[in-house]
């Protein structure tokens, strides 16, 4: 038992357990995702949060040993955003005939974004922090934290809120999109990226490289706009 | 590869300290990006084969890299047992409309370019 026990202090103390455990729960995703024939709403990153969150439930280990260990996976968010480039650079000849005009479009959106956000939360009478916390979600995480702290609030349930819009858009944006009839990649890459950040961009740039750089270039220019602009908005209607 | 990593990395690190010595309400990474896009921009030729394979390989499995922010999610399980209502519309409705709205606004504005 004691030799169990020290077993279990090692693989606490370490990051082994927790990143192998996150690689394993992403691979798992991955083939649950096959499984379900790449359904749209078989998302593979709800797959395995849901996985790795039931884990650390049912064990009774929590999240802050857990993210000592993943945070090694998640520094690496800082420079998969600074690659975006590449994609964006790739593409460029398709994107600058356009870029202004897609400019505004994702300036637009992500401000519509977070005012129908918070007013369906304000409708329903969630508390102010909660509001605060929706404003931002479209936008990509650390950007989003950073608004969130700005405006009033919380910046960790904001994360949450970032990750689930991102699921929803990379999950249901391609059906919305047919429904609303937009037909063009652009379009199409502009919309995702600018509602659903990251995580609609690894999924338009599964389906097409045109609609990747826009998403890729929308996700980028509306961490910017909001990041500009929503905490001065928030401070002017709020008094 | 390591030249990859190390010019991704440098690009992010020189964003992070543009956005605290400016005061810039931008993140790191998002200035990181603008920096690289610039330098292949004034570069004038296709970027490096080393570095479209690494951010390739990054971006391929950009998914993975939300989990463990996401599993955060175990810390909130309370408020939204709460205020699951208010949370899972404004998610909801609120990105597929923001989807709907941008794609159309987009596809209008670009048309016949």
């Amino acid at each position: 038992m004691s030799e169990l026990g020290e077993i279990w202090v090692y693989l606490a103390r370490e990051p082994l357990a927790a990143l192998a455990a996150t690689l394993l729960a992403w691979l798992g995703a991955l083939r649950l995702q096959r499984l379900c024939r790449r359904h749209p709403l078989a998302n593979p990153v709800l797959f395995a949060v849901l996985i790795l969150a039931a884990g650390l439930l049912l064990s009774g280990i929590d999240y802050g040993r857990y993210f000592e260990g993943a945070q090694f996976v998640h520094f690496l968010l800082g420079p998969a955003t600074v690659a975006l480039a590449v994609p964006l650079h790739r593409q460029w000849a398709a994107v600058r005939r356009s870029a202004l005009l897609a400019a505004l479009s994702v300036v637009t959106g992500g401000l519509f974004a977070a005012m129908v956000g918070v007013g369906i939360a304000l409708a329903l009478g969630a508390a102010p922090e909660v509001v605060a916390s929706l404003a931002p979600r479209s936008v990509t995480t650390p950007v989003a934290m950073g608004i969130a702290e700005r405006i009033g609030g919380l910046p960790s349930l904001t994360a949450a809120l970032v990750i689930a819009s991102g699921i929803t858009g990379a999950a249901l944006g391609p059906l919305v999109l047919d429904l609303a009839r937009v037909a063009d990649m652009r379009a199409r890459g502009l919309a995702i990226g600018t509602a659903s950040h990251g995580i609609g961009t690894a999924r338009a740039l599964s389906v097409s490289a045109a609609a990747g750089a826009f998403s890729g270039l929308a996700m980028g220019l509306n961490a910017l706009a909001s990041a500009l602009l929503l905490p001065l908005l928030w401070h002017a209607l709020a008094g | 590869m390591i030249g990859a990593l190390a010019t991704l990395l440098s690009c992010q690190l020189a964003g992070e300290v543009l956005a605290r010595a400016l005061h810039l309400p931008v993140p790191g990474p998002v200035i990181g990006m603008a920096l690289l896009f610039a330098g292949l921009l004034l570069r004038g030729r296709e970027a490096p084969p080393a570095l479209q394979t690494s951010a390739d390989a990054l971006l391929g499995n950009l998914g993975l890299l939300f989990v463990p922010a996401g599993v955060g999610v175990v810390l909130y399980l309370p408020l939204l047992a709460r205020d699951w209502a208010p949370l899972s519309l404004g998610v909801l409705a609120g990105t597929l409309a923001a989807i709907a709205f941008t794609g159309r606004l987009a596809q209008w504005l670009l048309r016949g370019r």
